[in-house]
């Protein structure tokens, strides 16, 4: 779609698309929310919240009427913007994205034709929001968790854009769309086993998720670079974290995974949505399962992974992929 | 560079299998009781605080207030009096009094009492808004037992 | 060094304590750091001082025994035992077969207990949440069988001058033969969850490295000297109760670091299982008590006696005065020695690393406080 084309159709349907997509969102954070303690709990063979409604179904809806009435302290001799502003930086850059997965064959807010390279670049505002979070809190613990975390990201996005771009040399395209509609006959994870393990890993260390979750580290310096949030703050930061795990979920299956493909449905211009997330949970089920598994990474250790492992792996996955699609 | 491969294949194939003992213990069924819904049963030998034992046949505590469990109390918590009263041969039970606060459950009481007329209760949930809450009177709650 | 130029240097200083989640009870480090690495870490102690030592000046020697299992909570039953014996050496007092055999069999119950609490709490300090949880369930078991007969689960009172306080049973002893099966099948889940995985020996691989000559130099005892090399354990150097009739070995680690110290631990839950295995098959039949006199005075004269606590050599010492009150007692508790190292050993690490060796010598600050 190269005319953007502004007439009321189009309008209402992105607008349509833009509440869905939104209110998806929080559903989808309160989902992962139960999802994981459940998880958690039974991996620790305990049952997890019961309390609240039957088989603790409630308890995160509670837990968000909790954070809402909470107080939002605003430490003193803080920077008063800064620290404010941090919560929403976190959680804008991760709704954009979101409108350009393409979740069924006609299901899409907007097909950018450069929408790969769009995903990326939202990934990468994420650690602008981290720093000014660590910073504004005034706090020596939050600054070191947050100067983690900029390095973190910093070293990850290149493994992660390495292993797509391998994709890419494959389908010729930036276009999410297309990259969909090129695995009718194969899914890319059986051409590509090697870039998809590495864009999962190196994506799960993009979110802060563990085991890679040193800013947040709860025994060695309290909670990072969120230590002074509360409320609504914190649970932005929340929300934003599960979003950003969601987004490298339906990135690695739009991918890798075939997207929407599957067997048969009737509809299955729209009900290709169900196979995708079903692709997509699966991904977040094992990122929560890797959680709850291995210990923390130490920091430098954690930059070595990526420097010695993960960058020379994608990059000679790079150049195969190069000779190979071009013979 | 050979070790390099090697210990990327070795830690790959520990991920693997440790993700495979957290896989299966996700579908195995919980260990946890859901208290204090569901409760479990307490073994009788469970050291709860001391209580008077009721003599079955006379209807009464076995105590002759000899005091030999305060005297060798280590915490200082056990509090006995008694008093000759007409009529009766020996010495009546007129105050028993425990300060739970202080117990540290070490038995010395229920072993040095050489009429054996201490034992240990079961109760184990025990939690109140008070300290006096938990300055137990033992003589009472020997009398609310009588039949 | 004046403000600027340690503000040029990037040096500040952390407190790192009292209240923490990884220094394992109420210790204050202060780390003198730059940047990510500690200059040096300065161990400050005394904040649960509690004065048991002055309880036991005050009092008979029998009312010091609710004390011995306060002042390691974890593991009170050899601390418990290493008192019956000083008192039981002190007064020459004969303890029927039975009840030794009882004794050993509990210790070593408490012993698996403690190691795996360990394993727990260490894993946890590491970032890893499930272990913790694996351990506790197969502590309850144990918690549950020493509750049936000594009726405490944490801190017991269960040996007495002479003898202990209440025989076992036939349940007893199925219920440990059940556990023993049961601990051994699960040893493959602790294996592949946590011995093998690579991050947690990337995590503990050549980290804490303490030489046999530094051990010795600060006095450690217990696993972290087995780790470093040093096959001394008390129950074969200084033999007490029963010991000398059991087959069992002292796992002992190479280098020092503290994988090796977490490997000794392993093992030695491996070695208790079987000294229970054999004290349970010649358990003999007897008496559990010895006739003991009510007031046992305590002769003018000293008197020591050491056992193999869960975290290294504890010991005892007594002075009497012809009094039932001793006129000094002084416990030696192996977590003292065991911390004393860390000034020397904590130079130039990274804070991650600090939290890892911390937890590799299984401190407990109640013991050192007393």
């Amino acid at each position: 779609m190269d005319t953007i084309s502004i007439l009321p159709p189009e309008l209402i349907r992105m607008v349509i698309a833009v509440v869905i997509i939104i209110s998806f969102l929080f559903l989808n954070a309160i989902m992962m929310g139960y999802a994981e303690r459940k998880i958690a709990g039974h991996v620790q063979r305990r049952p997890g919240p019961m309390e609240v409604g039957s088989h603790g179904i409630l308890q995160m809806v509670v837990d968000g009427v909790k954070l809402v009435g909470k107080e939002l302290l605003i430490p003193f001799n803080v920077d008063r913007t800064l620290f404010r502003v941090a919560p929403l930086l976190s959680f804008t850059p991760v709704i954009l994205p979101l409108l350009v997965i393409p979740f069924s064959e006609k299901l899409q807010a907007r097909d950018l034709n450069l929408g790969l390279l769009f995903i990326v670049t939202m990934g990468s505002v994420n650690v602008m929001a981290l720093l000014v979070g660590g910073w504004g809190s005034n706090n020596k613990y939050s600054m070191f968790g947050a100067m983690r975390a900029v390095a973190q990201a910093i070293a990850y996005e290149i493994p992660i854009l390495l292993s797509l771009l391998a994709v890419v040399l494959m389908c010729n395209t930036f276009s999410l769309k297309e990259i969909v509609g090129a695995q009718q006959n194969i899914w890319f994870v059986f051409l590509q086993p090697v870039a998809f393990i590495i864009y999962v890993v190196a994506g799960l260390a993009e979110t802060n998720r563990a085991p890679f979750d040193l800013p947040e580290a709860e025994s060695e310096l309290t909670a990072g670079f969120h230590t002074e949030y509360s409320g609504m703050g914190f649970s932005l930061f929340f929300i934003g974290e599960y979003t950003n795990m969601f987004i490298v979920a339906s990135v690695a299956t739009v991918l890798f995974l075939g997207g929407w493909h599957g067997p048969h449905l009737p509809y299955g211009e729209y009900l290709g949505v169900v196979w995708f997330f079903l692709k997509v949970y699966f991904l977040l089920f094992l990122m929560i399962m890797v959680r709850w598994t291995y210990p923390r990474v130490r920091f430098d250790q954690l930059l070595n992974f990526a420097w010695k492992y993960l960058v020379p792996f994608s990059l000679v996955n790079l150049l195969i992929t190069a000779v190979v699609v071009k013979l | 560079m050979k070790q390099y491969f090697s210990e990327l294949f070795t830690g790959g194939k520990s991920l693997v299998e440790g993700l495979g003992v957290t896989m299966k213990a996700l579908f195995s069924p919980i260990v946890t009781v859901q208290y204090p819904r569901e409760e479990i049963d307490i073994t009788p030998n469970y050291r709860g605080h001391i209580d008077l034992i009721l003599d079955p046949e006379k209807n009464t505590y076995l105590c002759i207030s000899c005091g030999m469990c305060e005297k060798s109390c280590p915490s200082d918590c056990i509090k006995v009096k008694g008093e000759k009263m007409e009529g009766k041969k020996k010495k009546s039970l007129v105050l028993f009094e425990l300060d739970f606060t202080k117990c540290s459950l070490c038995g010395t009481c229920v072993e040095v009492c050489p009429k054996d007329a201490l034992e240990y209760s079961q109760e184990y949930n025990l939690a109140a808004f008070t300290k006096e809450a938990f300055h137990f009177d033992i003589l009472k709650r020997l009398e609310e037992r009588r039949i | 060094m004046l403000e600027s130029e340690y503000q040029e240097h990037n040096r500040f200083f952390l407190n790192m304590g009292p209240q923490h989640p990884s220094t394992h009870g109420v210790l204050l480090i202060v780390l003198e750091m730059e940047g990510e690495y500690v200059l040096d870490p300065q161990p400050v102690l005394g904040f649960i001082h509690r004065m048991h030592e002055k309880m036991g000046e005050s009092r008979p020697c029998q009312s010091f025994m609710p004390n011995t299992a306060r002042m390691d909570y974890v593991c009170a039953l050899p601390y418990n035992h290493g008192y019956v014996s000083l008192i039981e050496r002190k007064a020459e007092i004969e303890v029927p077969k039975r009840a030794e055999y009882i004794r050993v069999i509990t210790s070593e119950l408490n012993r698996i207990a403690s190691h795996l609490l360990w394993l727990g709490a260490y894993l946890l300090d590491l970032g890893a949440f499930t272990p913790i949880l694996y351990g506790f369930d197969d502590r309850e078991h144990i918690l549950d069988i020493l509750e049936s007969i000594t009726g405490s689960r944490l801190t017991y009172c269960y040996y007495r001058f002479g003898g202990v306080y209440q025989d076992i049973d036939d349940t007893f002893i199925a219920a440990t033969r059940a556990f023993v099966k049961r601990l051994r099948k699960r040893y493959s889940i602790y294996e592949k969850l946590v011995t093998k995985n690579i991050i947690f020996i990337k995590r503990t691989e050549n980290i804490g490295i303490v030489s046999p000559d530094m051990a010795l130099r600060y006095g450690m005892t217990g696993p972290n000297l087995r780790g470093s090399g040093i096959a001394y354990d008390v129950r074969k150097n200084e033999p007490y109760s029963v010991y000398p009739e059991f087959d069992f070995e002292i796992p002992v680690g190479e280098q020092g670091d503290c994988l090796d110290r977490y490997m000794v631990r392993v093992k030695e839950i491996e070695q208790s299982l079987r000294i229970i295995e054999q004290a349970l098959d010649r358990l003999p039949d007897g008496p559990i008590r010895a006739k003991v006199p009510k007031n046992i005075k305590l002769t003018p004269g000293d008197c020591n006696f050491a056992v193999e606590a869960a975290r290294g050599e504890l010991s005892y010492y007594l002075v009497g005065d012809g009094t039932s009150t001793p006129y000094r007692l002084k416990v030696r508790v192996p977590s003292y020695s065991n911390l004393s190292c860390l000034p020397e050993l904590g130079r130039g690490i990274l804070l991650p690393d600090l939290v890892s060796i911390l937890g590799s010598f299984d401190l407990v600050i109640p013991e050192i406080d007393r």
